[in-house]
């Protein structure tokens, strides 16, 4: 019982952080239907940036408060993932909005190459290693050890998803862009801004990765010019398993891929006797995906988009 | 269509790189014995592999100050250092090159994967390889007469540990995680066997990847097995989080690895956690080797702090030379005719090599991470 609970917290923190990293996949492809594969190395923009901020803050001001010192870190790096998502959207992809929908596409992981190589000139080929500044407290439920750090992440990842749903579902931008979502042309006609809303769509996601990469390297201790490309890719099935496009189907998506892979990991070992192993922790989150997407295409909350366009 | 134009020009590239190769081949009846060192000289690993070519350099140095008489005549040593960047494709390329440009041996390279398959072109072209760092058992394990190293190979290291463990640690309930690299494969599989054959039980065998970060599923998993001793491996970008994630889901058995996790960027990753941990290297530290400290003085006074191999690079060039003398010829056929014969008392500690082309004499260390420094244990024989 207290391994089940224990998977289950595994899988809830990876979760809540897959689910952050998701919305920024489903926001865009809700609008723009691309799927922006540079929103990994955004995510890690933000957590070597953070890390930067970090490391120089703890070295002026040794006395700080290790909180106070992570939020400075997460204070600058979601301007920063903000500008430079607003940049990606200007440069990238805006040239290419009427271009045939494989173009803009290519141009993605193009992007994401790039950033990846320009991170690795910034910051080195060498894993950074996250300053240990940060309380280590833990408490046992259920026979389960849970630190600090993780019901941070999980309540921050929450309030997170909260607010974007407010802002999506009360606000005027979010009206507009749940308008541009339905109908670009129409939504130009009743007088929405669509160059802006798809800017601040860009913009809102980057500052939710931003986060996202601070709490990966964080709760990791470390970051890697590398880790938005694995990252990336989870979130993204995790969005496509919740239905991609749907806002609350990445964050359901997202804790489901966490659950499932701690679990996978965990126990797939004695399910199958020892035939498949630990190793087989991402094959075993990848299965569950196509299962998935054999009944359900658009997902689990997903809606059929297929004729849309 | 297209592979088979890359195929043709690659064929061509080749080619024209041995014939322009052809013209500075030295002739046999020169006084310049060229030998070759390869090592990643651009790359994160630069540093270790410009410390390996020194090692060299300074043996070839000395032994040209000493001046060296073959078959009669007054003979140097000349080394030509080549950059493998730690990739096996540009280790074949140099390896090549070298070939061409008529070295009679290759001191390296550092890399067990770079290692593995430039020892293919060195033994077609039927000159010795002494690599002073490649590790993995594979190396030796081809059945080519031209290999060597002077240093404990993965399984020396992986048995010593496996003893150590059952042995010195008295762990009863013992748990594997590996990385699936040809290295944390080979490195585990050796530690399960020793450590069974010492009594030890292996309650779990975990995998991972070289990629990933998140070990809490496996962790977990292995905690419901209750172990005395966690064996990792792997390397210190997967060690770090590895030991913080144990701590962080309380896990209180120790964590013992291979010369992955003992380095320095291993403790930064893995911060306080890293206290306790037990992880060995080949060989020994520079100032227990029975040359170590005067090697110190020599090395230093010309190239700075010794990074890691060096000794070693050292002593593979001594190896070499000795086996010259022997032979009273620089031909590789008469050098590798007696390089089995090797029984020399190098830097390091004693140099032979067993009818694979392993060192005999190779020691393991074992360090601890004390005080948030690595420090030593013991070190096997």
């Amino acid at each position: 019982m207290d391994i089940f609970a224990q998977q289950l917290v595994n899988g809830l923190v990876l979760g809540s952080i897959y689910a952050l990293v998701a919305l920024g996949y489903t926001m865009v492809y809700g609008i723009l239907e691309l799927i922006n594969f540079a929103h990994g190395e955004v995510t890690m923009i933000g957590a070597m940036v953070a890390l930067t901020v970090i490391g120089v803050l703890a070295g002026v001001a040794p006395d700080l408060p290790g909180v106070l010192v992570v939020l400075g870190g997460i204070l600058v790096a979601i301007p920063a993932c903000m500008l430079l998502a607003f940049g990606i959207e200007k440069i990238a992809y805006r040239p290419l909005r009427k271009a045939p929908r494989l173009a803009p596409l290519i141009t993605a992981i193009g992007v994401s190459i790039i950033l990846q190589n320009l991170a690795m000139l910034i910051w080195g080929r060498q894993y950074v290693s996250f300053p240990e500044i940060l309380p280590t407290t833990k408490f046992e439920v259920f026979g389960a050890h849970i630190s600090l750090l993780q019901i941070a992440i999980v309540v921050l990842a929450l309030t997170i998803m909260a607010c974007l749903w407010l802002l999506v579902e009360r606000t005027r931008l979010g009206r507009a862009m749940r308008a541009t979502a339905q109908s670009r042309e129409v939504a130009e006609l009743m007088g929405v801004n669509v160059d802006r809303v798809i800017s601040a769509t860009f913009i809102i996601g980057a500052a939710i990765a931003a986060i996202a990469g601070v709490m990966v390297s964080a709760y990791y201790g470390l970051a890697h010019y590398y880790m938005g490309f694995m990252l990336g890719l989870k979130a993204f099935s995790a969005a496509v398993l919740g239905g991609i496009g749907n806002i609350a189907g990445a964050m359901l998506g997202g804790l489901l891929l966490g659950v499932i892979e701690a679990l996978g990991a965990g126990y797939i070992g004695d399910i199958t006797g020892g035939f498949l192993g630990s190793h087989y922790q991402d094959v075993f989150a990848f299965f569950v995906l196509i299962g998935v997407l054999v009944f359900r295409p658009s997902g689990l909350l997903g809606e059929r988009v297929a004729n849309r366009a | 269509m297209h592979s088979s134009k890359l195929a043709l020009s690659v064929v061509s590239l080749t080619l024209a790189i041995s014939i322009a190769g052809c013209g500075n081949k030295a002739e046999t009846g020169s006084n310049v014995i060229k030998i070759g060192s390869v090592a990643p000289l651009t790359g994160p690993q630069t540093h270790i592999g410009k410390d390996n070519e020194n090692g060299a350099r300074l043996a070839v140095d000395e032994i040209n100050a000493k001046g060296l008489e073959l078959g009669g005549k007054k003979v140097s040593l000349e080394l030509l250092g080549e950059d493998d960047q730690a990739e096996p494709k540009t280790a074949t390329i140099v390896a090549q090159k070298l070939v061409d440009a008529g070295v009679v041996a290759v001191i390296g390279h550092l890399n067990s994967g770079t290692s593995i398959p430039a020892s293919k072109i060195y033994h077609d072209a039927g000159i010795p390889q002494i690599s002073p760092s490649a590790t993995a058992v594979a190396y030796t394990a081809q059945g080519y007469q031209t290999a060597y190293r002077v240093m404990a190979n993965d399984a020396q290291q992986g048995k010593a540990l496996g003893q150590f463990a059952v042995g010195k640690m008295a762990a009863k309930k013992i748990a594997i995680i590996d990385d699936r690299t040809a290295y944390g494969q080979g490195l585990a599989d050796e530690f399960e066997k020793a450590a069974k054959a010492a009594g030890g039980e292996i309650v779990a065998h975990e995998f991972t990847n070289d990629r990933a970060t998140d070990f809490s599923a496996i962790l977990t998993s292995i905690k419901g097995r209750t172990p005395d001793l966690i064996f990792f491996g792997g390397m210190d970008p997967q060690g770090g989080p590895m030991a913080k994630q144990m701590k962080s889901l309380g896990l209180t058995a120790k964590l013992l690895g291979g010369d992955g996790l003992q380095n320095v960027n291993f403790m930064k990753l893995a911060g306080a956690d890293a206290e306790g941990v037990i992880a060995s290297s080949p060989g020994l530290p520079i100032d227990s080797m029975p040359g170590g400290p005067a090697f110190r003085k020599r090395f230093e006074a010309k190239y700075g702090a010794i990074q890691v191999y060096a000794p070693y690079a050292y002593d593979a060039v001594y190896a070499l030379v000795d086996a010259m003398k022997r032979a009273n010829s620089a031909e590789p056929a008469k050098v590798l005719a007696e390089l089995p014969k090797t029984d020399l008392q190098g830097v390091s500690g004693p140099v032979k090599f067993d009818a694979k082309g392993d060192t005999t004499g190779g020691a393991v260390t074992l360090y601890e991470v004390k005080g948030g420094k690595w420090q030593v244990l013991e070190t096997i024989k």
